[in-house]
C-alpha cells in the first residue's frame, strides 16, 4: 500500500472474541414464527416458501469470529449471505437469534446506539460502491467522519490521508464517474477506513471488479488488513476468492452454513458434496500449505541426513504456489512446523500429487 | 304490446319515480354550512397569498422595462443558452410593442406566486409522501382528485369562499398546479438507488441526514421537472383565473372572447405562449444545469491539478 496509515490501536490483541452469532434466523414477508418452526422441523426453504408465503433467507447460523480475522462467507445468490451481514450493523433486523458485538447485544441495542456502533465501530463497503455521485471524491470519503461531526478542515485531512493510503491522493477532487469501477471501490474502501473502523463488513466488494484488478485489491486487502488488524466479514461467491482472502471460510447454502473451517480444511475435507462440487474447481497452490503436501510421517534418521546434503528447510506454513520452485527442483526440501521444528519431507512428487489430489480426508 | 314493454323498462329507470336532489343538496351544502362555518379560516388562507401576489406585482410593474429585459435575457444566457437569450430578447420587445406588457407582468406575478406556493406546499408533501407508504397512499387520491376535477367545478366554491379578484384565481391555480409537484418529488426520492440510502444507515446517518445528503441532491433534477410542469399548468390557468376575476392576458383573452374580438384575444394568447416557452425553457434548463456544471467543474479541476499535481497531505 502506499503512505503509511497509522497502525491501528485497539487495545485487546488478536485473538480476542470479537463477534459471536448464536442461532441467527431472518426471514422475509409475513408468517415468520411459522416459517421459523418450519425450519426447526427441517422443512426446506422452497417448502416453507410454497407454505408460509415467507423467504426464509437465513436459517439458524452460528458462528464467532476473533480479532484481527478474515471470516469469508462464500455462496452463491440467493444464500442469504448478504442478509446475514447485514444483521450485523441491522441494516436488517434479525428475527431470531443474538449477535454480540465485544460483548455488547446488537439485537437489543436502540436506534441511538446503533447509529454510535456504526460511526465508531462497525463500517461496510457495498458491492456497486455507493459512492455518492454528487459530492468528490474526498466528500465521499469524508461521509462518515461528516456524520460523527468533524469540521470540514479535520475531516478533509483525514480523507486525504485515507485517500492516499489506497493510492488515490490526486483524485481527491474528481468526482466518482471519473474513476474506473477498481478506483472507485478503493474509495468505497477508503470511506470505511476513514473512520479507523474495528469492524469492517465487506458485501461482494470485488464482485463488480475486472478479474485481474479484482487479484489487486485481494492482494491490497491483505496488506491493509496486516496494517489495520481489522476485523473483516468478506462475502463473496467466489471460493477461489474466500480461499485466498479468508482466515477461516464458510459455505452458505439456502440460509444455513454448510461448512465453517480454514482454507485448507474446506479442500482437504469438504463436508458434504455440496462443498465439494465447489472446491473441485479452484487452484489447490494458493490454498493449501506445504505442510499438506507431506505424504510420510517425519522419519528423523532420513531428516538428518538430507540436511547433511544441504536439504532447503521450507516453513510448513506456507502455501503450495509460493514454494513450487525450491520443491520443485529435484532435491527434497524439510518441512518445518511452526517452531521451527522439521515434521516431514517433501518431494516435487508429492507437490503434485497434493495440486491434482482428490480430497483425502484422513488429512483433515 | 310495444307501448306496454317501453313502460315497463321506464319503470325500472329511477328517474321515472323522481330525482335524487344531489344538486339541492351540495348547494346547501357548501352554501349554508361550509361557506359560513369556513369562511374565517379560507379568508385566513388567503392572506399570505395577497401580500405575496400584491408585493411582486408592484415589483414587476415598478421596474423599469428595460431592467427587466435585461435581467430575463441574462438570466436565459446563464442557464439556457444564446439561442434561448435571443429568443427572449425577442418575445419580451414584441410583447411591449403589441401594448400587452403591463397584463404580461400581472399574469407573471399571478402565475410566479401560485408556483411559490405550491413549491412550499408540494415538496414537503412529496417528501412525506416518499418516506411513509402510508402517507403516499393517503395523499395519491387527493391528488387524482385534483387532476381529474374539471377546474370549472371548483370555481363556483371558491368564488363562494374566497370572492372574486387576483387571489382566489391564484388559489384555484394552485389546486390545479399543484400535483405534478408532489407526484415528481415523492417519484425522485423513491428513486434513489436503494444500495445509497443503505449506504447513509451503514454510516450512522440520521432519517433526516439521509434526506439531505442523499435523497434531495439527487432527487433535485426530477423535481425540477416537477417545478417545471408546475409552472406550465399554472400558465395554462391563465385565462380560466378571468373568469373568476384575475387580470392580465387571461383577461385580455376573455375579453376579446366576450366581444369576439378576434384581434384582441389573439395578442392575449400570444402573450400566453410566449411567456410558457420563456418559462419552460428557462426551468428547464435549470433542471440540467446540475449534471452539466458537474461534467464542467472536473475538466477545470483537472487542470488545476496540473498546475499543482502534488496536493496530498
Amino acid at each position: 500500500m502506499h503512505g503509511a496509515p497509522a497502525a491501528r490501536s485497539a487495545g485487546d490483541g488478536p485473538g480476542a472474541r470479537r463477534i459471536e452469532v448464536r442461532g441467527l434466523s431472518k426471514t422475509f414477508g409475513a408468517g415468520s414464527a411459522e416459517a421459523l418452526a418450519l425450519a426447526r422441523a427441517g422443512a426446506t426453504k422452497a417448502e416453507i416458501l410454497e407454505r408460509t408465503g415467507a423467504v426464509l433467507a437465513v436459517n439458524d447460523v452460528s458462528f464467532s469470529v476473533d480479532a484481527g480475522e478474515i471470516f469469508v462467507v462464500m455462496g452463491l445468490s440467493g444464500s442469504g449471505k448478504s442478509t446475514l451481514v447485514r444483521c450485523l450493523n441491522r441494516l436488517q433486523e434479525p428475527t431470531q437469534g443474538a449477535i454480540e458485538i465485544d460483548g455488547e447485544d446488537i439485537v437489543a441495542a436502540s436506534q441511538e446506539r446503533l447509529r454510535a456502533l456504526r460511526l465508531e465501530k462497525i463500517t461496510m463497503v457495498f458491492q456497486h460502491f455507493a459512492l455518492l455521485p454528487h459530492r468528490t471524491v474526498a466528500e465521499n470519503v469524508e461521509y462518515g467522519l461528516k456524520m460523527r461531526g468533524l469540521a470540514k478542515p479535520e475531516r478533509r485531512a483525514r480523507a486525504l490521508k485515507t485517500l492516499a493510503g489506497v493510492g488515490l491522493a490526486d483524485w481527491a477532487d474528481r468526482y466518482p464517474s471519473d474513476l474506473s469501477g477498481g478506483m472507485q471501490q478503493r474509495v468505497g474502501l477508503a470511506r470505511a477506513l476513514a473512520l479507523d473502523p474495528e469492524i469492517l463488513l465487506m458485501d461482494e466488494p470485488f464482485s463488480a471488479l475486472d478479474p485481474l484488478i479484482r487479484r489487486d485489491m485481494q492482494a491490497e486487502l491483505v496488506e491493509l488488513q496486516r496494517h489495520y488488524r481489522t476485523t473483516i466479514i468478506f462475502i463473496t461467491h467466489d471460493l477461489n476468492e474466500a480461499l485466498t482472502l479468508g482466515s477461516r471460510v464458510a459455505v452458505m447454502k439456502d440460509g444455513r452454513f454448510a461448512q465453517v473451517g480454514r482454507p485448507a480444511d474446506i479442500v482437504l475435507d469438504p463436508a458434504d458434496d455440496y462443498v465439494a462440487a465447489f472446491t473441485r474447481d479452484i487452484d489447490r497452490g494458493r490454498v493449501l500449505p506445504l505442510r499438506a503436501a507431506i505424504r510420510q510421517p517425519a522419519d528423523a534418521a532420513a531428516i538428518a541426513a538430507l540436511m547433511a546434503e544441504g536439504a532447503e528447510a521450507v516453513d510448513g506454513g506456507r502455501l503450495l504456489h509460493e514454494v513450487f520452485a525450491t520443491v520443485g527442483a529435484s532435491r527434497p526440501v524439510v518441512v518445518l512446523d511452526a517452531a521451527g521444528r522439521p515434521e516431514g519431507v517433501v518431494r516435487a512428487a508429492d507437490v503434485t500429487a497434493a495440486l491434482c489430489a482428490a480430497p483425502q480426508r484422513e488429512r483433515a | 304490446m310495444t307501448m306496454a314493454f317501453e313502460t315497463l323498462t321506464d319503470a325500472l329507470r329511477p328517474s321515472y319515480w323522481g330525482t335524487l336532489p344531489l344538486d339541492a343538496w351540495i348547494q346547501s351544502a357548501v352554501r349554508d354550512w361550509l361557506v359560513p362555518t369556513l369562511r374565517p379560516f379560507f379568508r385566513a388562507l388567503q392572506w399570505p397569498i395577497a401580500r405575496v401576489l400584491d408585493g411582486l406585482q408592484g415589483l414587476l410593474l415598478a421596474v423599469p422595462f428595460a431592467v427587466i429585459v435585461a435581467l430575463a435575457v441574462a438570466a436565459a444566457w446563464r442557464w439556457g443558452g444564446r439561442g434561448v437569450a435571443l429568443f427572449t430578447l425577442v418575445s419580451l420587445v414584441l410583447l411591449d410593442w403589441i401594448g400587452i406588457w403591463r397584463e404580461t407582468m400581472v399574469t407573471l406575478a399571478m402565475i410566479v406566486t401560485a408556483v411559490v406556493f405550491c413549491i412550499v406546499v408540494g415538496i414537503p408533501l412529496g417528501i412525506a409522501a416518499a418516506r411513509s407508504d402510508r402517507t403516499a397512499a393517503l395523499i395519491r387520491p387527493v391528488l387524482d382528485v385534483m387532476q381529474t376535477i374539471p377546474s370549472f367545478v371548483y370555481l363556483v366554491p371558491i368564488v363562494m369562499l374566497f370572492g372574486v379578484g387576483m387571489v382566489p384565481a391564484v388559489i384555484a391555480t394552485i389546486i390545479f398546479a399543484l400535483p405534478p409537484l408532489v407526484r415528481l418529488t415523492d417519484l425522485g426520492i423513491r428513486q434513489v438507488q436503494g444500495e445509497l440510502v443503505e449506504a447513509g444507515h451503514a454510516f450512522g446517518s440520521t432519517r433526516r441526514q439521509i434526506l439531505w445528503e442523499i435523497q434531495l441532491p439527487l432527487a433535485l433534477r426530477t423535481i425540477m421537472t416537477g417545478v417545471n410542469q408546475t409552472l406550465m399548468l399554472a400558465l395554462s390557468m391563465a385565462v380560466i383565473g378571468a373568469l373568476i376575476g384575475a387580470g392580465g392576458l387571461g383577461l385580455t383573452v376573455y375579453t376579446g372572447l366576450g366581444r369576439l374580438d378576434i384581434g384582441y384575444a389573439g395578442i392575449g394568447g400570444l402573450g400566453i405562449v410566449l411567456m410558457a416557452i420563456i418559462l419552460d425553457r428557462v426551468t428547464q434548463a435549470l433542471g440540467n444545469a446540475d449534471p452539466a456544471a458537474r461534467r464542467r467543474s472536473p475538466s477545470r479541476r483537472r487542470k488545476d491539478a496540473a498546475a499543482e499535481p502534488l496536493s496530498q497531505a
